[in-house]
C-alpha cells in the first residue's frame, strides 16, 4: 500500500484546460471520494493516477517514487472501470487470473491466489462461467477481483457502481467499504453521487470545473460546507439557500428585505464583519422542524404556504412556498400536510449557514 | 377457456409481405439455377450436355472420376487452397493489425492514412494489374507462388471492414488490460481480437471466397500449368480440346466444396453480441 500525493497536477487539452493545478494529499490506506458533477475533472485526475491520460504540469507521487512518466503497469496501481471491462470471452477464473497476467508467480501461485480471491468475494462457485452468465453486482465482483489478485498499491475506482439498479448500487457500497476495511488499502473513488462519497469515503474532494472546492471528512463538508455549491451538492435533499440582506437592523429576506427576519443579536460574530451585504442563508431541510404552538427560542422562524408534501416513510418533506423564495423541509411522517395549507418552521440559530452571494464562500 | 374452443381464425398476410416473398423466391430461383445447372451437367455424359433437362436421362458419376483422376486437377486445387489459405491469414492478422492502430490509436495523419488507404477501394483490379505484372516481371516474381499471392496479402477493404468493428471495442477493455501491465501487441492479439471474431470470420469468408474464385490475376502471372489455380485450369480445359463442358461442371462443382466448407465453419462465429456480455452501457 501507497499514499498518493498530487502536487499542482494540471490536464490540458490543447487550448482548454480540465484541471487547474491541484493539490491533494492521499494518505496510505485512506479512502478518497473524489466527486462532483460531469465535467468537473474527477474521471481526468483519476486517468491521471492510473497513467491512462498524460500529466500536463505537476508532480505525481506513489509512495516515495514520483510517477509522472511511468506506464500504467509500473504504477502497480489497479483500476475498476465503470463498464466493469471484464473479458467476455474469458472465464471469471480467467479474468480474475487475468490481473496475474504479467507476475512472475508459478501457475499453482496463481491459481491459489486467484481462488483466494474468489473466496474473498464470494464468486468461488462462479468461476468457470462466463461474463454473459452473470449479474451486474457479480461481474462488478469480478472486475474488483481482478484488480485486487495483483495486491496493488492502490485501488482507483471509476464510478463503478453507476450501472447497478439502486438496490444493488447500495449493495456494493457496503461491500467496497467492508473490503477497504478488511485489505486497509488505498482507495481513490470517483462519483458524482453524494449518497456513495458520504456513506464509503475516509475524506470526501469535492471538484467542480477541475479545481478542487473542498476535502474533508464526510460529516465536516455536511456540517461546514466551503462555499454553497458544496452546500447544495452534499446531503440529500439539498441545502435550502435563500437570499438575503444585511443591515444595521439585522438581516432581511428577498423581497422582504425591509422586514428583518433576524436580529443583530442572533446572528454570528463573523457574519457582521461580512464585505458584501448581500448573503445566502443556507439551512438544510432536516434543520427546520415544525414550529409548535409553545415552541420559543428558535433563530429564524419562515411562514410559508405547502405546494407539495412528498412522505418518504420515516419522515416527510414539505415544499414551502415563502414569500422571498422555497425551501424544503422535513416534518415527522405522521405530520399532515396538504397543498394551500399555511405552515410554519423554525431553525436554530447553530444551524444556519451563511455564504456571501459574491464569492459564494462560507461566511459564517 | 382453452385456444382450441374457438375457430381457427386464418392470419391476415399483408399484401406487402406477398409482393416482398414473391421477390425473395424469384431472387432464390435465379441465383440457385446455374448451380443446379451445374450440378446437373456434372453428371451428364458429353453427349448430353446439350439436352438441358434438370434431371440428367442417364445420371453417371464418370466425370467426377475422370477429374479426379487427372493428376492436373489435383494440384490446381492444392495450388488454389495453398493460396487461398495463406492470403485469407494475412489478411486477418496484417488487415486487422493495421485497422486495430487506425481506430485506437491518437496520432497525428491517422485519418489521412486511412482516407489514403480507403481511396484505393476505387481503384479497379483492371487498372493495377499492368503495374503489378510490371512489377513482378522485373522482380522475377512471374510463375511463382508469391507473385500470385502478393497483391492480396493485405487489402484496403479489410482494413475498413475491421476499423468499423474495433472501433466498437469500448476503450475500457484496452485500458484495463493497459493497467494489467500487456503490452500493445498483446493487448491487440488477447483482448482485442477475440472481441471481433464476428467480423473477422466475415473477412474470412470474403478473402477465402475472393482469392479461392480468382481469375484475372494468377491467369496473368502465370504461364506454368503446374502453377495455375482452379479456375484458371479449368478455363484451360475450354481451350485447348473443344469445350468440355462437363468436365468443367464436374471442376466447378468440386471447386465448390472448400468454400461451402469454409462458410459452415466460420458462420457459427458470425454471431453478435458477444462483446455485449463482458461491459454493460
Amino acid at each position: 500500500m501507497a499514499s498518493i500525493t498530487l502536487d499542482k497536477i494540471v490536464k490540458t487539452y490543447g487550448a482548454s484546460t480540465a484541471v487547474h493545478g491541484i493539490d491533494l494529499q492521499i494518505a496510505d490506506g485512506e479512502f478518497v471520494v473524489l466527486v462532483g458533477p460531469s465535467g468537473c475533472g474527477k474521471s481526468t485526475t483519476l486517468r491521471m493516477i492510473a497513467g491512462l491520460e498524460s500529466i500536463s504540469g505537476g508532480t505525481l507521487k506513489i509512495g516515495a517514487r514520483v510517477v509522472n512518466q511511468m506506464e500504467p503497469k509500473q504504477r502497480n496501481i489497479a483500476m475498476v472501470f465503470q463498464n466493469y471491462a471484464i473479458y467476455p470471452h474469458m472465464t471469471v477464473h480467467q479474468n480474475i487470473g487475468f490481473g496475474l497476467y504479467t507476475s512472475k508467480l508459478s501457475r499453482a501461485e496463481k491459481d491459489a491466489r486467484v481462488q483466494e480471491v474468489g473466496r474473498i468475494l464470494g464468486l468461488s462457485h462462479l468461476l468457470e462461467r462466463r461474463p454473459a452468465a452473470l449479474s451486474g453486482g457479480q461481474r462488478q465482483r469480478v472486475a474488483i477481483g481482478r484488480a485486487m489478485v495483483r495486491d496493488p498499491q492502490a485501488f482507483l475506482f471509476d464510478e463503478p457502481l453507476s450501472n447497478l439498479d439502486a438496490q444493488l448500487r447500495g449493495q456494493m457500497r457496503l461491500e467496497i467499504k467492508q473490503l477497504h476495511q478488511r485489505l486497509g488499502s488505498t482507495i481513490v473513488f470517483v462519483t458524482h453521487d453524494q449518497v456513495e462519497a458520504m456513506s464509503m469515503a475516509d475524506r470526501i474532494v469535492v471538484m467542480r470545473e477541475g479545481r478542487i472546492l473542498q476535502v474533508g471528512a464526510p460529516m465536516e463538508l455536511y456540517n461546514r460546507p466551503a462555499d454553497m455549491f458544496t452546500a447544495r451538492f452534499i446531503g440529500s435533499p439539498e441545502m435550502n439557500m435563500l437570499d438575503a440582506e444585511l443591515s444595521g437592523d439585522g438581516l432581511g429576506f428577498g423581497a422582504n428585505a425591509g422586514r428583518v427576519a433576524l436580529v443583530p443579536d442572533a446572528l454570528p460574530p463573523g457574519l457582521r464583519q461580512a464585505s458584501s451585504p448581500r448573503v445566502a442563508v443556507g439551512i438544510r431541510p432536516q434543520d427546520l422542524a415544525p414550529l409548535n404552538a409553545g415552541t420559543t427560542g428558535a433563530a429564524l422562524v419562515l411562514h410559508g404556504t405547502v405546494r407539495v408534501a412528498e412522505p418518504h416513510g420515516s419522515e416527510t418533506f414539505v415544499h414551502l412556498d415563502l414569500p422571498s423564495g422555497s425551501v424544503i423541509a422535513r416534518a415527522p411522517a405522521a405530520a399532515s400536510y396538504r397543498p394551500g395549507d399555511a405552515a410554519s418552521f423554525k431553525a436554530d440559530r447553530d444551524s444556519i449557514r451563511y455564504f456571501d452571494r459574491e464569492t459564494e464562500k462560507l461566511v459564517a | 377457456m382453452s385456444r382450441s374452443a374457438t375457430a381457427p381464425v386464418p392470419r391476415s398476410i399483408r399484401p406487402g409481405a406477398i409482393i416482398a416473398w414473391t421477390c425473395l423466391f424469384v431472387g432464390g430461383v435465379i441465383m440457385i439455377t446455374p448451380l443446379l445447372f451445374m450440378f446437373s451437367t456434372s453428371l451428364k455424359s458429353a453427349g448430353e450436355v446439350f439436352d438441358l433437362r434438370l434431371v440428367p436421362a442417364n445420371p453417371t458419376l464418370q466425370n467426377y472420376v475422370r477429374v479426379l483422376s487427372d493428376g492436373r486437377f489435383l494440384g490446381w486445387f492444392l495450388n488454389s487452397t495453398l493460396i487461398a489459405v495463406i492470403t485469407t491469414v494475412s489478411c486477418l492478422f496484417f488487415d486487422s493489425l493495421v485497422a486495430y492502430t487506425l481506430a485506437k490509436f491518437r496520432f497525428p495523419g491517422r485519418k489521412l492514412v486511412f482516407l489514403a488507404i480507403l481511396s484505393t477501394l476505387m481503384i479497379p483490379t483492371e487498372m493495377l494489374v499492368i503495374p503489378w505484372y510490371l512489377m513482378s516481371s522485373s522482380l522475377g516474381w512471374t510463375d511463382t507462388y508469391w507473385g500470385i499471392m502478393f497483391p492480396g496479402l493485405m487489402t484496403a477493404f479489410g482494413v475498413f471492414l475491421m476499423r468499423q468493428f474495433f472501433e466498437t471495442v469500448p476503450d475500457d477493455f484496452l485500458e484495463a488490460a493497459r493497467i494489467d501491465g500487456l503490452n500493445e501487441f498483446t493487448i491487440w492479439w488477447r483482448i482485442a481480437m477475440p472481441l471481433v471474431t464476428p467480423a473477422l470470420s466475415a473477412l474470412a469468408i470474403f478473402t477465402f471466397l475472393g482469392n479461392w474464385t480468382a481469375f484475372f490475376w494468377p491467369l496473368i502471372v502465370t504461364t506454368d500449368r503446374d502453377l495455375y489455380t482452379l479456375p484458371v485450369g479449368l478455363s484451360s480445359f475450354a481451350v485447348e480440346q473443344s469445350i468440355q463442358w462437363e468436365m468443367i461442371m464436374t471442376g466447378a462443382a468440386l471447386s465448390t466444396i472448400p468454400t461451402l466448407l469454409i462458410f459452415l465453419f466460420f458462420q457459427r462465429y458470425i454471431v453478435r453480441g458477444v462483446m455485449l456480455a463482458g461491459v454493460k452501457g
